[in-house]
């Protein structure tokens, strides 16, 4: 009989190794986007159009068609992500109602994209009339991203000690002062950050954006204007082979983006998380 | 209180009355503004109310839009016509899904066997053996996994697995094996991140205890820790099969998408995720109602999933 003290090496190794692959499959991909995407990235790739479907010239409206899209998501969704976490957080105890909400939560998060994606088409481009554009992507894409910024508002409200409601109320502010002037603006990094991964997450999406913002390649003009994203444009030059060099160029920007973005939304909560704890 | 307000409107008179109405005065703007105060704030909490239902309608619209959409046909070709055949082919009306559920099943079970050992290891790891820094690094680190898009995945999968399978295994490239190790990769972040979070929540006295006894920390965790989380870790990994299930862009790009009954790993296949995706910019008529129905089948398959995970995680909490 082997010896427990010899499993416990054994076990530590091989769980060692098994944490060693993740991180290193992790940093493979990274490094592998960025060694062959950053030869075309420049200042051209980034301000010119593409020319030839995407084979020759950058990648500009694509970026100014994120950059909308996600902003348009974003002003729709935070005020309703941010506004059921103070309900669910300030107002009411733990009830049947916020189980209900909370599960509600839980399955919009696990709703895959496609589905998303399917829901937005029929309701926004083809019932309300709105077409290919993006307002039904923004739209769509706010009602996908609602669960992160409710959960990560939620958690930066509940980290508010509790003396500093109580050090209001007693100086006869009343319930709402109490949220505006002392909880949000402590909470605000947290809230933040949940933006952010909100931002983040739409950069990422291409299966909504496909079916409710379309793919045209031009810069959009208005809100009811289809525009195409650096996800979509990535996927279209990988998918049908149009330009490799392209491809790697786009997925370039698109990795660094997110990992900035995250990098930024995971300092900011943390900091919170420590000044409260 | 009608008198007193009547008198609001004169309150400034210098006699006796007005003296006292003007008192009055005060006192009943003080009451007033109280009223209108609390009644703001009434105001405010239902408003606020409603906007936290928003999830719920939005669940409920998502479902009722797919619903309207994809019923007619399923009722038309019956829920067994619909799921039990294998035979699609929109032009000549049938529409069977069997196959795409049988590939989703595949490349799902796939999947998880290719996540499961890396992430439980990985959690384990950084929850038991590694420092507080080491942890609160690396977890993080695995997290940034999530975030890199899914298309950027798939797209791997075609230039990295693609040839590695064509040279050693045969075959075109594009395989239940290939979608199988990329979405492995994809739920990575999500089982690990719950397990770590899980193992973190079993109480330190659980630990204490055990060692004391002389157990080692690896006997420890085989017999207390990893009961005690098992709850967390359950309705983690569900949570990464429905990741798995509802991956779209990633499994188009390298899971082949023939519409056919595996016979190995090497074999296409296509998921109800991809079939949707590929069809619906064409389709008009039945062919899109089955598409919509296709979609009913996903968000049935993920609600029940939720639910399971719902249920594990409050029955653990519970105990």
């Amino acid at each position: 009989m082997l010896k427990p003290i010899f499993w416990e090496q054994v076990m530590k190794k091989i769980l060692f190794v098994g944490t060693a692959i993740t991180v290193f499959i992790l940093f493979f991909i990274i490094f592998y986007i960025l060694k062959n995407g950053l030869a075309v990235v420049d200042m051209e790739f980034l301000l010119s159009s593409p020319k030839d479907f995407g084979r020759a010239g950058g990648i500009f409206p694509c970026i100014v068609g994120t950059i909308v899209l996600s902003l348009v998501a974003i002003i729709i969704a935070t005020p309703l992500g941010v506004g059921t976490s103070i309900y669910l957080s300030e107002y009411t105890r733990e009830s049947k109602l916020t189980s209900i909400i909370r599960f509600g939560t839980d399955c919009l998060a696990g709703i895959p994209s496609i589905i998303f994606g399917l829901f937005g088409f029929v309701l926004f481009v083809v019932y309300l009339g709105l077409g290919w554009s993006i307002l039904s992507g923004g739209l769509t894409i706010a009602f996908m991203i609602l669960p992160t910024i409710i959960r990560t508002s939620e958690e930066a409200i509940k980290s508010v000690p509790d003396y500093y409601r109580e050090v209001s109320l007693s100086l006869g502010g009343t319930k709402w002062q109490t949220i505006v002037k002392v909880v949000l603006p402590s909470a605000l990094p947290g809230i933040v950050t949940g933006i952010i991964l909100g931002v983040a997450r739409s950069i990422e999406e291409t299966a909504i954006v496909i079916f409710t913002a379309g793919s045209v390649l031009r810069i959009p003009t208005s809100l009811f204007d289809s525009c195409r994203t650096m996800s979509v444009h990535f996927y279209i030059l990988a998918r049908e082979g149009i330009s490799m060099e392209n491809a790697y160029g786009t997925a370039t920007i698109l990795i660094i983006t997110i990992l900035l973005i995250n990098a930024f939304a995971y300092w900011l909560m943390h900091r919170l998380m420590a000044k409260y704890s | 209180m009608e008198l007193v307000l009547a008198k609001v409107g004169n309150g400034g008179r210098n006699d006796a009355r007005g003296y006292l109405s003007h008192r009055n005065d005060t006192y009943t703007a003080n009451n007033q503004e109280h009223l209108r105060m609390k009644s703001r704030e009434n105001l405010i909490q239902f408003g606020l109310l409603i906007i936290a239902l928003s999830t719920i309608v939005i669940l409920l619209l998502i479902a009722l839009f797919i619903l309207k959409e994809g019923l007619p046909i399923i009722l038309r070709v019956g829920i067994k016509g619909f799921i039990c055949s294998t035979h699609w082919s929109p032009q000549q009306g049938q529409f069977g899904i069997l196959a795409m559920i049988i590939g989703t099943a595949w490349i799902t079970a796939g999947a998880i066997l290719v996540s499961l050992p890396l992430s439980l290891s990985c959690a384990i790891y950084l929850s038991e053996f590694s420092t507080p820094k080491v942890r609160g690094t690396l977890k993080p680190i695995i997290e940034l996994l999530a975030g890199i898009p899914s298309v950027v995945y798939g797209f791997m999968g075609m230039v990295i697995l693609f040839p590695l399978i064509r040279n050693y295994l045969g075959g075109a490239g594009p395989s239940i094996l290939t979608a199988s190790v990329i979405l492995g990769i994809m739920i990575l972040p999500t089982i690990t991140s719950i397990a770590i979070d899980s193992l973190q929540a079993v109480p330190h006295s659980y630990r204490e205890g055990s060692l004391s006894l002389g157990a080692t920390r690896w006997q420890t965790i085989r017999m207390v820790i990893l009961p005690a989380a098992k709850t967390g870790i359950l309705s983690g990994i569900i949570l990464g099969i429905g990741r798995a299930v509802g991956e779209t862009m990633a499994v188009i790009m390298i899971a082949g998408n023939s519409v056919i009954i595996p016979k190995s790993l090497l074999d296409p296949v296509r998921t109800l995720t991809a079939n949707i995706a590929l069809e619906m910019n064409y389709a008009t008529g039945d062919h899109r109602q089955a598409l919509f129905a296709t979609g009913i089948v996903l968000f049935i398959t993920i609600i029940i999933l939720n639910i399971i995970a719902h249920t594990i995680a409050r029955g653990g909490v519970e105990k």
